[in-house]
């Protein structure tokens, strides 16, 4: 598949410069990264944009975003998104965020929906479940890091074998920086998330990979449990990346919710 | 006042005395090495079971027993320091052995080289402890403050993203607390407390001397160096090349600041042995100081430096300068002994490798470490003895 067009284009709330590249037109898909940011245009982009607007900003802190001092925590961040959408002024938006980037958009969520349409969870950090423990990002090598991300070993060497572009690994570095702040204590999730997620009455679906080392699949059920109209989708033979490893699967339950329309507007 | 200063103009090739502390880790002797191995660090994932509580009691004794006699031998100070979750140091709470070195002690000052500000939720129990112990010495304490090694950052969970931040923030908290009249309150970022009022005071006034141990970041330097702090700064397990270089960026710094480093300023802390000659010297405490880098000090970079515990800046340069250097390679004797990060040596070679280090830097403050890694304690009795009688003298008085 060729690789679509897209545009960087970079915005500015409350003097915090966000870097977003987006493509396509149509219904607005707001993709939310995870601690590592997004290196390079997804394969998982080019079989929405077609349909949608895709839009993916580097979240505060990471990327080519700035970092403002004041932004501490995982809260701040969906304080600061609800802050970008109105000044966007966009009606509806389909949120999609993977991770870090899906326990920020369910923080957003719970807080204030009205611009919101659906929410598309792919394995996302946030909540903890006592008794099942996590891989531990933060001491992997960078090696057993690809190699825990994927279920399919040619992905993670294909990330081990990559060559560093030009300025890569200081962009890397600064990720990591910005996903220790949000991410490291308590480690990947908020002790307010999970008592509220009940707020969440938007079209849901929980999208997660059978065979994720970071955060395991039976997070999953807890996360079903808190928003019983979710739909769940445990993918086969697939890690933590899903919207890389399976682009395909990941983009028909996003365009499914886009095509029913999500939430209808107020 | 101007004739003591024209004398001192006199004598400016003279340098004032080395203060000596003699500093020991407390590591885990009796530790498997070769099992240890297989774990990804001797730091925060090996498993407990590899202490066995009877080894380890007499290792507290034999360890607390050779501190002491550091009084005996003439030292200045005694040094003992912080790590958790480690076979590296049986230490992590510093305070609890300065208490027992001070009930076997009368004069000797008790260097507690470094709390680790950042990890705990409440620094006011630090300016307590110390206080206490300030007390309870009748004014023997130095108190190092540090932000713990990145492994400290797995043990505790604390961010390192927020460490500098933390760090800075409990100094203030630590300092105030000893210096103003309490009940106070403190309204910070990470601490906030309604009422400040530790009891008990601090036995030296203002406060007990605050050092400053580093690897020698840029900022800690800035920090340390400033007129209203003054702290020596020691830097610790470094090269001969980078320590001059630390030190002289500390010196480089206090001029900015528009005054000149005094010696007491500038420390220097590094294992050390003395034999009765190079060879044999080398003999005995070779395989040990292998052990305290290779084995004892054994990390991952993920654990030495997580995200955050070094500015972004000064990370991202070490990321360049880490990718010429390579993983982390096995350090050998030869090799520490060359590159002057540990001065192993008959007494004469001792001598001339201080002797060198103070032409080149000036340092004032030195903090021998005179037990590591594996060293029995015969070797090590013996090498406390050997560096007070045949090394320190040379740099006791005004020369």
């Amino acid at each position: 598949m060729e690789a679509m067009e897209h545009e960087t284009s970079r915005f500015v709330v409350r003097d915090v410069g966000v870097n977003v590249r987006h493509a396509g037109a149509g219904e607005r898909v707001l993709f939310l990264h995870g601690a590592a940011d997004v290196l390079e245009w997804l394969p998982f982009f080019d079989l929405l944009a077609p349909q949608c607007e895709l839009l993916a900003p580097d979240h505060p802190g990471f990327g080519d975003s700035d970092d403002p001092p004041w932004i501490h925590h995982v809260a701040d961040l969906a304080m600061f998104y609800l802050d970008f959408l109105e000044d966007m002024n966009w009606p509806g938006v389909h949120l999609v965020g993977h991770a870090l980037g899906g326990w920020l958009a369910a923080e957003i969520a719970i807080r204030n929906a009205t611009r919101l349409r659906s929410l598309t969870l792919i394995a996302p950090e946030g909540i903890r479940l006592k008794g099942v423990p996590r891989g531990d990002v933060f001491i992997w090598s960078p090696e057993e890091r690809a190699t825990n991300l994927f279920w399919d070993p040619a992905h993670a060497r294909r990330m081990i074998e990559r060559p560093m572009l030009e300025g890569q690994s200081d962009r890397i570095l600064r990720n990591r920086y910005a996903a220790t702040k949000f991410l490291w204590q308590p480690r990947g999730f908020s002790p307010d998330l999970e008592k509220w997620l009940h707020r969440v009455k938007l079209p849901v679906s929980i999208l997660w990979g059978d065979s994720d080392r970071v955060v395991p699949g039976a997070y999953a059920r807890r996360w079903l449990e808190r928003i019983p109209q979710a739909r769940l989708e445990m993918i086969e033979r697939c890690g933590h990346l899903p919207h890389v490893e399976r682009p395909q699967e990941c983009a028909r339950a996003v365009l499914s919710l886009v095509a029913a329309g999500g939430a209808s507007r107020p | 006042m101007r004739a003591r200063r024209a004398l001192a103009g006199r004598r400016r090739r003279r340098e004032p005395a080395v203060i000596f502390v003699a500093f020991h880790l407390m590591p885990y002797r009796p530790l498997d090495l070769a099992a240890a191995e297989k774990h990804r660090s001797t730091w925060v994932v090996l498993p407990n079971s590899f202490y066995d509580p009877v080894k380890g009691a007499d290792e507290y004794e034999s360890h607390l027993s050779v501190l002491a006699d550091a009084e005996r031998l003439g030292f200045d100070g005694i040094g003992v320091n912080e790590h958790h979750q480690t076979a590296y140091g049986l230490m992590p709470a510093p305070n609890l052995i300065a208490s027992a070195l001070i009930q076997r002690t009368r004069h000797i000052k008790i260097a507690i080289l470094g709390r680790a500000l950042p990890l705990v939720s409440n620094p006011l129990y630090i300016a307590e402890e110390t206080a206490m112990l300030d007390n309870l010495s009748r004014g023997r304490i130095i108190q190092g403050l540090v932000r713990g090694i990145g492994a400290e950052y797995h043990a505790s969970g604390v961010n390192p993203y927020f460490s500098h931040a933390r760090f800075l923030e409990a100094h203030d908290l630590v300092l105030k607390a000893w210096t103003q009249p309490g009940p106070f309150a403190f309204e910070g970022e990470f601490f906030d407390f309604r009422y400040v009022n530790v009891w008990p005071r601090p036995y030296q006034q203002p406060h007990p001397p605050i050092w400053i141990p580093s690897q020698g970041s840029a900022e800690t330097v800035a920090w340390a160096a400033a007129p209203e702090r003054k702290y020596p700064f020691l830097v610790t397990f470094s090269g001969a090349d980078l320590v001059v270089r630390y030190l002289t960026s500390y010196r480089e710094q206090a001029r900015k600041y528009g005054y000149e480093a005094a010696a007491g300023q500038l420390g220097w802390a590094a294992p050390v042995y003395v034999g009765d000659s190079d060879e044999q010297a080398r003999r005995e405490a070779g395989a040990a100081v292998e052990s305290l880098f290779n084995n004892f000090l054994r990390m991952p970079w993920e654990m030495l430096i997580p995200p955050g515990y070094m500015s972004l800046a000064s990370m991202q340069n070490f990321m360049r300068s880490r990718k010429a250097l390579g993983s982390n390679p096995h350090r050998s004797a030869d090799e520490l002994i060359d590159s002057g990060t540990a001065l192993i040596g008959s007494a004469l070679s001792v001598r001339h490798k201080i002797a060198e280090m103070r032409e080149r830097t000036g340092f004032g403050i030195m903090v021998p470490l005179l037990q590591f890694g594996t060293l029995d304690d015969t070797l090590t009795r013996r090498n406390f003895e050997r560096f007070a009688a045949e090394v320190m003298p040379h740099f006791r008085k005004d020369q």
